[in-house]
């Protein structure tokens, strides 16, 4: 990540430490994941120290260390899906795609991940592809949607 | 636009918006919440726009984009006023029919209304169908006539008038007063009486002090918050800055869930739109009050919901639990007086305030008052959010409202609470819904997650699932927590895995009574509920699978066995084509049969099924 592009993030949110997440999500949003680099910069520039950083990036399940696939795929296990059969989508994909969740294809294509609840649960079972929600999803419909979502 | 001065102007721009609204013969509006776009909704919407332009219609009908109107099993949902005609499941293709046949011909398209699945009646009105007729949308009902991101469409609603009421006729003293004598309890699960917590911060001995909501939904299940949020966020701000005002604060947070872009982007709209009117900011409406908000993203981590965990993360630290020998009212963020409440509880308050408590006081029962909206899901017909008078028996809900189970099933059970709640068997389905009776019966009403399960759910799992989530979820501060939770869960995979021993119910019992009585915040102070709830109500289910090494709902894997009923299969194939372990085996066009050595119970075959062959032993 360029140095012109943290600082962009760092003045939106007025260089305040206190803004910390917020600026970590930006870089998460854009990069697909928390380069060492950057965070190292943002330590630097907020007084921060780098430990408290990469304690946030760990605690927390939307940031990340390792960059993602090209393709995000996200797997509800909220309640309401998993009575409704979440549990067999996510096994079709990890055998799909021979990954378990918040693992990355070799070929960098795809990353499968849960989330807790994307609360959309009268869709349920409910997938997030790439930021598109795909509602009342079955094993059966696992082939088109990763074909529709790798074009 | 300039910024409004007075109430006088915020009346005087209302006028104007209105009149400039009534222009229009008619509106036109669609729902674009997260349900509906996820069911092409914008691309309706999109369509609606062009067939309005190219049959010149522009100046006479009025196209809105909504928030979510709860009722997400049928939509798209659009509904055109004058007559509230209500069309269901549109797609775009629809568009142009509805346009010539109901916009400019005036007449209905049958197939579009909405069909009830028991009876076959068809519903014209939105309001007649029964999952509407059966609510009181005080707060959800406004959803409809909004798009979110136009200030005006709020404040032709009214919106903003309760604000001007508290600061041009209220004193703080008296606000509080009235939301203690409306009985508002905090709606995020707790039921804690948001009056007696204002009052709290209010009289704390401090200069600043701290406004915030709670937008951290995190029970798996629940999206009644979201709904509010994107669908309509001033009324959230004008909750809030009522709040401030009454308690004294001059700045507010909205923690908000980082898996919701929807209400981030309709949220940050709204601020910015109530900044540029005068509506936040300094000397709101030439009162001479002075409050500002700003949001703070989380980034999914479920015990950052707590408050206090909440508070550290607002102050950019990790969103862990801290102990609370001073309560956050008195002690919170950066160690000012800080109040927090949850989006509905926030929602309630400018319509206590322009409606009056005693109004209010008369939804609801002795010790429960208002309104409280649940998300409905999971084995239901009619999946949504729905808003009820509190004290509404379960029965209602699911069976009136909800239209019952789908497939002509049986009911087994109701989830609520999240997972910190429990689940309440068929014999206690005429429990009035309020804090009081669900917390008797070893469930909470938590933030208003209803999870319907029908015989198909095995229990055993249920309870798995969540203690699952839980210890994921334990941020590991306290070792009766992490080690209790992780414990439970072994326990219980060993029982689905038919690996449970007899010992293993009593020990559950121990384990759920330690790590509840020795863990610093609600997380581990309740998360043996869903334990203890399934134990007490489905205990047979735990002894089938530890006993019989049977699975009754037929779920846990390691107990079941999928066969080819032999006089229904017709030899087809499909699901030997798709079977991803090869494990089905026979002649095409002759009833094939199960590899029960290689096949993995995944399911598919059942599914892919057309003549219900596939049988689960």
């Amino acid at each position: 990540m360029k140095e012109k592009e943290l600082e962009n993030i760092i003045n939106k949110y007025r260089a305040d430490p206190t803004e910390i997440m917020n600026m970590l999500l930006d870089i998460q949003e854009k990069e697909k994941f928390l380069p060492k680099t950057a965070l190292s910069y943002l330590s630097g520039k907020l007084g921060l120290p780098l430990t408290r950083l990469y304690q946030m990036a760990t605690f927390y399940e939307a940031l990340s260390l390792t960059p993602s696939g090209r393709n995000q795929i996200h797997v509800c296990t909220g309640t309401a899906c998993h009575v409704r059969g979440a549990d067999g989508i996510l096994n079709k994909l990890e055998q799909k795609l021979s990954i378990k969740p918040g693992q990355v294809t070799p070929d960098q294509k795809f990353s499968l991940k849960t989330v807790n609840c994307l609360g959309a649960c009268a869709l349920g079972p409910v997938l997030l592809v790439n930021g598109e929600y795909y509602g009342h999803m079955s094993a059966l419909k696992i082939d088109s949607m990763l074909q529709r979502s790798s074009e | 636009m300039h910024r409004l001065t007075s109430v006088e102007e915020l009346e005087k721009i209302r006028k104007i918006t209105l009149e400039e609204k009534s222009k229009k013969s008619s509106c036109l509006t669609v729902c674009l919440g997260t349900g509906c776009q996820a069911y092409a909704g914008q691309r309706v919407y999109e369509t609606l726009k062009k067939e309005i332009t190219s049959h010149n219609l522009t100046a006479e009908i009025e196209l809105k984009a909504t928030g979510c109107r709860g009722f997400c099993e049928q939509g798209p949902i659009l509904v055109l006023y004058p007559g509230e005609i209500c069309y269901c499941r549109v797609q775009p293709e629809n568009v142009p029919d509805i346009i010539k046949t109901t916009v400019i011909e005036n007449r209905i398209i049958e197939d579009l209304l909405y069909q009830d699945p028991v009876t076959g009646q068809r519903f014209i009105k939105e309001s007649e169908i029964p999952f509407y007729r059966n609510q009181s949308r005080i707060i959800l009902g406004a959803n409809r006539f909004i798009n979110p991101q136009d200030l005006g469409d709020y404040l032709a609603q009214g919106g903003y008038r309760a604000l001007a009421k508290t600061l041009e006729e209220m004193t703080p003293e008296q606000v509080i007063a009235e939301i203690e004598k409306a009985n508002l309890r905090g709606r995020g699960g707790g039921g804690f009486p948001a009056g007696l917590k204002w009052e709290t911060t209010r009289r704390a001995p401090a200069k600043k002090k701290y406004v915030i909501v709670n937008a951290d939904e995190g029970d798996p299940g629940a999206y009644m918050d979201r709904s509010l949020l994107e669908g309509n966020p001033h009324l959230i701000l004008e909750g809030l800055s009522i709040g401030a005002y009454a308690i004294g604060a001059d700045e507010g947070f909205i923690y908000l869930r980082q898996e919701y872009p929807l209400p981030l982007e309709n949220l940050s709209i709204a601020i910015k739109q109530a900044e540029e009117y005068g509506l936040l900011g300094t000397n709101i409406l030439g009162t001479g009050f002075n409050f500002s908000v700003k949001i703070k993203r989380g980034a999914g981590a479920f015990v950052s919901g707590e408050s206090s965990a909440l508070m550290s993360a607002i102050e950019g630290k990790i969103g862990e639990p801290r102990p609370k020998h001073i309560n956050t009212a008195l002690s919170g963020i950066n160690g000012k007086p800080s109040n927090l409440n949850n989006v509905e509880t926030w929602a309630n308050v400018p319509i206590i305030i322009e409606k009056g408590a005693e109004w209010y006081t008369h939804i609801g029962n002795a010790t429960n008052k208002g309104t409280k909206i649940f998300s409905l899901v999971g084995k239901v017909n009619n999946t949504g959010l729905i808003e009820v008078p509190m004290g509404i028996p379960l029965k209602k809900i699911i069976f009136d409202l909800g239209g019952g189970i789908p497939g002509g099933k049986k009911f087994k059970a109701v989830q609520t609470g999240g997972p910190s709640g429990g689940c309440l068997p068929q014999h206690h389905l005429d429990t009035p819904v309020d804090f009081d009776h669900l917390h008797e019966l070893g469930s909470m009403m938590g933030s208003g997650g209803m999870i319907v399960m029908d015989e198909e759910t095995c229990m055993v799992d249920v309870a798995k699932y969540f203690m699952h989530f839980l210890k994921d979820e334990s941020c590991g501060k306290c070792v009766s927590c992490r080690e209790g939770t992780r414990k439970m869960y072994e326990i219980l995979e060993a029982i689905t895995l038919g690996q449970g021993k007899e010992e293993d119910i009593p020990l559950l019992e121990e384990l759920a009574w330690v790590t509840s009585n020795t863990s610093l915040c609600a997380l581990g102070r309740t998360a043996s509920n869903p334990v203890l709830s399934t134990l007490k109500y489905f205990r047979d289910e735990y002894e089938a699978h530890i006993r019989e090494k049977r699975c009754p709902a037929k779920v846990c894997k390691a107990l079941i066995q999928y066969t080819i009923d032999q006089e229904k299969c017709n030899g087809c194939g499909r699901c030997r084509n798709l079977c991803p372990q090869k494990a089905i085996e026979g002649e095409k066009g002759s009833p094939l049969t199960i590899n029960a050595q290689s096949c993995i119970r995944c399911g598919i075959c059942r599914e892919a099924c057309r003549f219900e062959a596939v049988i689960v032993r």
